[in-house]
């Protein structure tokens, strides 16, 4: 059983649909990049699997189809940590303040240890712990909200480019961390990128959105290396 | 001079009061950026319903500190109903609806109150007496109003930035959608708000009956203090809500003393609104809320 | 999806254009609304032969509640502005014609359109620092306004020492006394016609009906025109996308605060009614109570309709009958009737939001649609 499958899901804004019938699986353990150009309906499958959207199909969490659940309830009761477009940080609170509100669903005692987790995987958030949390850079608050999401202990870990507004050295360091996180916390991730290099090379299976639908899938090796592909979206 | 001093100190006194409902319009608004005009309203009402829990002939006859922190948790737990069952259902309607249902609120609250429990101005007692603890300047009640006024406001300041569901509330209000993201219901702690707001407005009220004589009437022109502190500490600050109260509290009764004569009190309150609304909207502590047309 | 001022989507009755609602409803319809109109003129007309004193003094307080709530429609309706205190342009309408009749000696017919005046003006001077905040900030500079203006009213002067007082506004308003005014009598002329015709003198209750008819009929053709206007068209548009407006080079300053000028000037001349019908004024009757009438007529007779102002104003005046109704055949349970009838005014408020967020005129207007589906 996968982790997290999509089946035929249809998204709506309004009367507008985004989504045409999506579907698609994520599996244990593994990093799955979903790429696509602007508009594609990228952010929208993010949406529609947290339940923040007008959904009709299946989203399946371990078994359990949370279509039309509530936010708050998909994301307590599967642990799946979603890492919105824009990063999402409470602003007017403390770094640290926004890694306690990351631990929010948790009743267990090792919330103040995770902490420490995070501070090993972002060490630069550590030095800023009692800053407010919009003075930090664009970078920071990045692995800020990344780091919010592990101290949700997920299993799963959405994030919506991440990469967004960040140099390119910055973004190559949060994608080696976040592969790092994948490989030694076990979190499964389904990463929205408009920069497919950046999601491909962590990635071990892709998917290629076009206007609300999936146009390719398969292994991350196979997408890259597809001339129509690289011609349209890798440059080159 | 001694007059000065006087009118001062009585000005911080009722700016006790306006500061009080200051907060609750400012934690409203943080919350669901609309001004609670039924919020003196609401106040009064909590205050005829411990007067009810405390007059021995039409009520229960508890002692008064008993009514006291049952009026608080029963406006509590009606502030939050009333979150629930009127406003969740029109969240997303537009602005005017909202505005129209609190306008039906203020009606019905006080029309309820006089409609239960009559409409001649009853009297309130007062844990402190009227007696002056400074002569000729201030009263032991008056004193007892910046008392538990300072005392409230700390017990919130601690619960708002020490406690996890302060921290949830304060998240859910600034960025709803994060919020959820994080597994807060935003819902539930909308209804905390309103409940939190409904209970210091209880507190104000109480807080004021002794001096104003209980009516149904009695938090129409306080409301509008409580707005004008609201206003000039800034919409966004909680802190600076309370001072916006005091501040508005001194300066209404400097003036009503030195320059307009009580009878232009209100006067003041409504050009102190406008002038800051236009000038600077952001108040003293507040930060400026870009709306985009 | 059209922005405008008000944070929010705006709900669907607020951007209809009201012209359009006259060619969306087929070919039918403007004939049964007009045929509905006509029949409403001639009972309006007919009423003072057949009905009684009393009931036709009680029709033209409808119609003069009618006028005060079109003043507040045309403000948000068409313009989507809200105001929460149109009671303090009813008082200035009101003891605009009280001064004029007292102090200059005017007839009370002479009256109507130099208060108009005044209330226009101070409707303009109002909106213009006013209107620069946008919907919320701007009900709350109103309800300030509703909330100030009792105290206003009785505001007996700045006090220069000996008991003298200068600016005082009690002088002229009366202040807490209260100011009475003098009858309205029919003019010779006419008393002659009806005599003549009916064998009894024209009673002034009758009459006060007559004269709040044809001022209001007035005022509704006026608005009629306005709303159809090339001035009403630059209205809604401002209303719908201010910014767009001012890109097509519509001032938009100055058309708001116009128009808050016109919505004032229409409540405020309902105020000048008032005071001729009541003949007798107090700072009581114009607290924020009052503003809660116009509000609750124009939500529940349709806030962008003139013919929901129409219901709105008979609403208003009916239900603390209703209220009177309910409190007699309770009479063992309720201590205090008077309560009850802001109860209902709030209920009622609520439920329209909820149920019919067009009002009453909304409602006719889905009604009628339907007959002309099936026809």
């Amino acid at each position: 059983m996968s982790l997290l499958e999509v089946k035929g899901i249809k998204a709506y804004y309004g009367q507008i649909e985004a989504l045409h019938g999506i579907s698609f699986a994520l599996a244990e353990g593994e990093i799955t990049a979903v790429l696509g150009a602007n508009g594609a309906g990228k952010t929208t499958t993010l949406r529609a699997i947290c339940g923040m959207v007008r959904t009709t199909g299946q989203v399946m969490l371990e078994g359990e189809n949370v279509v039309g659940m509530s936010t708050e309830k998909i994301v307590a009761r599967h642990k799946i940590a979603h890492v919105p477009e824009g990063r999402g940080t409470f602003t007017r609170v403390t770094t640290e303040e926004n890694l306690r509100l990351g631990a929010f669903t948790r009743r267990d005692k090792e919330i103040e240890q995770d902490y420490e987790r995070v501070y090993h995987y972002f060490p630069r958030l550590k030095e800023r712990r009692s800053q407010q949390a919009g003075t930090l850079s664009g970078g920071e608050q990045q692995m800020l909200a990344i780091g919010r999401a592990l101290m949700l202990r997920p299993r799963i870990m959405l994030l919506d480019e991440p990469s967004f507004g960040l140099a390119p050295i910055i973004t190559e360091e949060l994608f080696r961390i976040l592969a790092q996180i994948n490989r030694e916390e076990r979190v499964s991730m389904l990463v929205v990128e408009q920069n497919a290099n950046l999601a491909i090379n962590i990635s071990t299976t892709a998917y290629l959105l076009e206007t609300g639908e999936v146009a390719m899938s398969g292994p991350a090796k196979d997408i890259m290396n597809d001339e129509q592909v690289r011609k349209s979206y890798l440059g080159y | 001079m001694d007059l000065f001093i006087e009118q001062t100190v009585s000005g911080i006194a009722s700016g006790a009061i306006y500061a009080c409902l200051a907060l609750a319009v400012v934690m409203i608004y943080q919350a669901i950026d609309h001004f609670n005009f039924a919020q003196g309203e609401m106040a009064m009402f909590s205050t005829y319903i411990a007067w009810w829990m405390i007059d021995p002939t039409a009520g229960l006859g508890l002692p008064f500190i008993v009514a006291f922190f049952a009026c608080i948790a029963v406006s509590f737990i009606g502030g939050a109903a009333i979150e629930r069952i009127v406003f969740a259902p029109i969240a997303n309607a537009p602005v005017l609806s909202h505005i129209i249902v609190f306008i039906a609120l203020f009606s019905i609250f006080n029309s309820l109150a006089g409609f239960l429990f009559d409409f001649t101005p009853k009297q309130f007692m007062t844990p402190f007496t009227h007696d002056p603890l400074i002569e000729g300047i201030v009263s032991y009640h008056r004193a007892g109003m910046v008392l538990v006024t300072l005392v409230m406001l700390a017990l919130i300041y601690v619960f708002f930035r020490y406690t996890p569901v302060g921290l949830a509330m304060r998240a859910a209000a600034a960025a709803p959608d994060s919020a959820r993201l994080v597994g807060i219901n935003v819902g539930m702690m909308l209804s905390l708000g309103w409940g939190l707001a409904a209970a210091v407005g209880a507190v104000a009220g109480m807080l004021i009956a002794p001096i104003t004589f209980l009516t149904p009437d009695m938090m129409l022109g306080t409301l509008l203090y409580g707005f004008a502190g609201a206003v000039v500490g800034g919409l966004t600050s909680p802190f600076g809500a309370v001072v916006g109260g005091f501040l508005v509290g001194i300066v209404e009764n400097l003036m009503g003393t030195f320059v307009v004569g009580s009878q232009l009190k209100l006067t003041v309150a409504l050009v102190l609104i406008i002038v800051v609304l236009l000038v600077k909207p952001a108040g003293l502590f507040g930060r400026v809320v870009v709306k985009r047309v | 999806m059209t922005t405008t001022s008000m944070p929010g989507p705006m709900p669907a009755f607020l951007n209809e254009n009201p012209k359009d609602r006259v060619r969306l409803l087929g070919v039918r319809l403007p004939l049964l609304e007009r045929v509905l109109l006509w029949i409403m003129v001639v009972a309006l007309c007919a009423a003072p032969l057949f009905a009684d004193g009393y009931t036709v003094y009680e029709f033209g307080k409808v119609l003069m509640y009618a006028l005060a709530v079109l003043g507040l429609n045309l403000l948000t309706g068409f313009n989507g502005q809200f105001s929460l205190g149109h009671s303090a342009f009813f008082a200035v309408g009101a003891y605009s014609t009280a001064i004029m009749m007292e102090m200059l000696g005017m007839p009370y017919w002479t009256t109507i359109v130099p208060a108009a005046a005044i209330c226009f003006l101070s409707g303009f001077l109002f909106g213009l620092p006013a209107l620069r905040l946008e919907g919320l900030f701007l009900a709350l500079a109103t309800f300030a306004l509703a909330i100030a203006t009792p105290q206003l009213l009785k505001f007996e002067g700045f006090d220069i020492g000996d008991g003298e007082h200068i600016l005082s506004i009690a002088a002229i308003t009366g202040g807490v006394q209260g100011k009475g005014l003098d009858t309205p009598y029919p003019p010779e002329w006419l008393n002659s016609i009806w005599l003549a015709a009916t064998g009894d003198d024209l009673s002034v209750d009758r009459w006060k009906y007559m004269f709040t008819l044809i001022v209001v009929a007035i005022m509704f053709w006026g608005a009629w025109n306005l709303v159809h206007s090339r001035t009403g068209r630059a209205l809604i548009a401002i209303r719908d996308n201010p910014l767009s407006a001012k890109t097509m080079g519509i001032n938009t300053a100055i058309f708001k605060s116009a128009a808050f000028g016109v919505s004032a000037m229409y409540t405020g001349v309902a105020g000048s009614l008032f005071a001729i019908m009541d003949e007798y004024l107090a700072p009581e009757s114009f607290t924020f109570a009052e503003a809660i009438k116009f509000l609750v007529g124009g939500v529940v007779g349709g806030i962008a309709s003139l013919f929901g102002a129409l219901f709105g104003g008979w609403f208003v005046l009916e239900i603390p009958n209703l209220a009177d109704l309910m409190a007699s055949s309770l009479a063992d349970f309720i201590n205090n009737p008077q309560g009850l009838t802001g109860l209902i005014y709030g209920l009622f408020l609520i439920f329209t939001v909820y149920v019919m967020p067009m009002g009453a005129a909304g409602l006719v207007q889905i009604l009628v649609r339907k007959v002309a589906d099936k026809g």
